[in-house]
């Protein structure tokens, strides 16, 4: 009964939303394999943090605490989860394709020698109870679906925003294992010297439901604030095609597409944006887009859900305020 | 300053990506192929690094098929000194442990300060063999710098990483392994003169055996994950063009829409 672990990764204390979401899709896999479902915490003070990955599933929780793991760092966070699946031989782990998710399994996986898919949107079992994996690739030109080679555990990333989170229960009492992790000063050769916060308490593009992006047709940086108070009343983010980024109008961060992010939300709204190849492949699989341009040639109102004719400077502003009154009710 | 580049010939971004009849590979005919665009990131900072310190070597390391030297003479046309290519089709094939374990095969035996490579290369979408390189190699490894400075000793180096909402500053020991991403730097494109220079520059075969390696050790022999079929996304239709006579009408009925129809806000 080897388990399927979810790797529960946590910032400033809370367990991140994409974990959630995998303990949903991975409660199935391990039902049909019989398997436990296991949450992996990780840091310094993460304890606190075991009720809630309980109260979404995980019938065991593992908590590797150690003072040197306070900050996030490839070498120490993969050593630490590294040993613990050499002891406790998981069959399958999973971790959320955030940033550090994705770093963190590509280590694992080259020091284990295991199979690892990155960014998956949906996972399943073959007849022999192994991972199976479908994903983009060419940020989402094509899809492939994946298999894993005889060894364990197959490893795999999982985009945010996919899965389906399952209610949580807050009666559900996990067992908790604590682990003291191992981590050696060779370990640690990389040092964190400071964290700058840019994006102040904003989330990032990939978790956002609502996004709403801006293009050339923005014509400016100084009218992003449009966009801005848009995402405000819908509680969305605000992104940016190439172009813009390019330009310098807005930081790279926000770049949606191809070079930049992949995104997956349930609303994107695209306003002055024509619809490069390029920016459909990183947010073509939003489960609703509505484009506003003038142009009704753009491309991108082949993949709208919902297209606006029109100037974005007068309709952005009506259906923020449209939008503030439904709010309002 | 020894510095060695990984870099990766794909599709250019502007391709439309179709699998073949079979769904069993990508049909690559008619595609144009350029650096990925992330490994150019690394490039260019190599060659920075190398200025800047006043000495060293720039040298290319590739994985991939005869074509993929059109993309290496670019690279040595960008300011590279010289390349090897691992150019032998049992290398094909492979997922990202695959590919790391063959580069890391062939750099084992050179010197170097750093490695540099992209975050991630645009066809695989992977993110990993920078990482699973320097597992094989036993480096410390970054992913994701938009920043890099060699403190004076050229012994530690110190980055900036970007993760989500904020940027990280690092202190990394050298040798070490570095993926580049967007930020990091601004491309140069090849000069009149380098593209006549780097045809000249020392570009070096590796085949299997050069790399003392097996059949089934790598390519698609030696991966531990396998594409079992390829398909298109589902196909989006254009959706309804939201009525009304005036910008504010419209905005009306796009909020009715998105509320009642769609129910997303």
């Amino acid at each position: 009964m080897a388990g399927i672990w979810v790797y529960a990764e946590h910032k400033d204390g809370k367990v991140k939303k994409v974990t959630f979401e995998i303990l949903g899709a991975a409660k199935k896999l391990a039902e049909k394999n019989g398997e436990p479902l296991c949450g992996v915490l990780i840091g310094s003070g993460v304890e606190a943090m075991v009720p809630v990955v309980g109260s979404y599933g995980a019938d065991t929780v593992y908590c590797v605490e150690a003072d040197d793991l306070g900050a996030y760092t490839t070498g120490g966070f993969a050593k630490a989860l590294c040993d613990l699946v050499q002891q406790e031989r998981p069959s399958i782990v999973l971790f959320g394709a955030s940033i550090n998710g994705k770093d963190l399994s590509a280590r694992v996986a080259g020091r284990l020698g295991v199979g690892l898919a990155t960014d998956c949107t949906d996972i399943g079992l073959d007849d022999a109870g192994r991972l199976q994996v479908h994903r983009p690739m060419f940020s989402g030109k094509v899809y492939a679906d994946m298999v894993f080679a005889d060894v364990t555990p197959q490893m795999a990333s999982i985009r945010p925003n996919v899965m389906t989170t399952a209610a949580p229960n807050a009666a559900r009492k996990p067992k908790v294992v604590k682990v003291t992790p191992t981590v050696k000063s060779e370990d640690l050769l990389v040092k964190v010297v400071e964290v700058i916060k840019t994006g102040g308490e904003k989330l990032d593009l990939t978790e956002a439901e609502i996004i709403v992006s801006g293009g050339r047709g923005m014509k400016g940086p100084e009218n992003y604030k449009i966009l801005e108070e848009l995402a405000d009343v819908l509680g969305g983010v605000v992104g940016a095609s190439r172009s813009a980024v390019d330009a310098g109008w807005r930081p790279q961060s926000d770049q949606v597409g191809q070079s930049g992010k992949v995104v997956t939300p349930n609303l994107y709204i695209a306003a002055g944006i024509s619809g490069a190849i390029q920016h459909l492949a990183g947010m073509g699989t939003s489960k609703v887009i509505v484009a506003i341009n003038k142009d009704p040639e753009a491309p991108i109102f082949k993949k709208a859900n919902y297209g606006v004719v029109d100037d974005l400077f007068k309709v952005v502003p009506a259906f923020t305020e449209e939008c503030k009154k439904l709010k309002a009710d | 300053m020894e510095i060695i580049c990984c870099l990766k010939q794909v599709p250019d971004t502007e391709a439309e990506i179709r699998p073949t009849a079979d769904n069993t590979s990508i049909n690559y005919e008619g595609i144009k192929f350029v650096i990925n665009v992330y490994d150019e990131y690394a490039l260019e900072e190599a060659l920075k690094i190398k200025e800047k310190a006043g000495e060293g070597t720039v040298t290319i390391v590739t994985l991939g098929p005869e074509r993929a030297g059109e993309s290496i003479r670019t690279g040595l046309a960008m300011g590279a000194d010289k390349a090897v290519h691992l150019d032998d089709p049992a290398f094909l094939g492979g997922d990202a442990y695959a590919t790391a374990k063959a580069l890391a095969k062939a750099i084992e035996g050179m010197t170097y300060d750093l490695i540099l490579c992209g975050l991630r290369a645009i066809d695989d979408d992977s993110f990993q063999v920078g990482n699973i390189l320097a597992e094989f190699l036993d480096l410390p490894s970054v992913m994701g710098i938009v920043k890099f400075d060699l403190l004076a000793d050229k012994k530690k180096a110190t980055v900036h990483r970007q993760i989500e909402g904020g940027i990280e500053v690092l202190e990394v020991p050298l040798p070490a392994v570095f993926g580049a991403t967007k930020g990091l730097n601004e491309p140069r494109y090849p000069s009149l003169p380098g593209i006549m220079k780097a045809k000249k520059k020392e570009l070096k075969p590796i085949k299997l055996a050069d790399a003392g390696l097996s059949e089934g050790e790598v390519g698609k022999q030696g991966a531990l994950t396998t594409v079992s079929k390829f398909s298109l996304p589902p196909l989006r239709q254009a959706g309804k063009i939201v009525p009304g006579d005036t910008p504010e009408e419209k905005a009306l009925n796009l909020a009715k829409l998105l509320r009642e129809e769609a129910k997303v806000i």
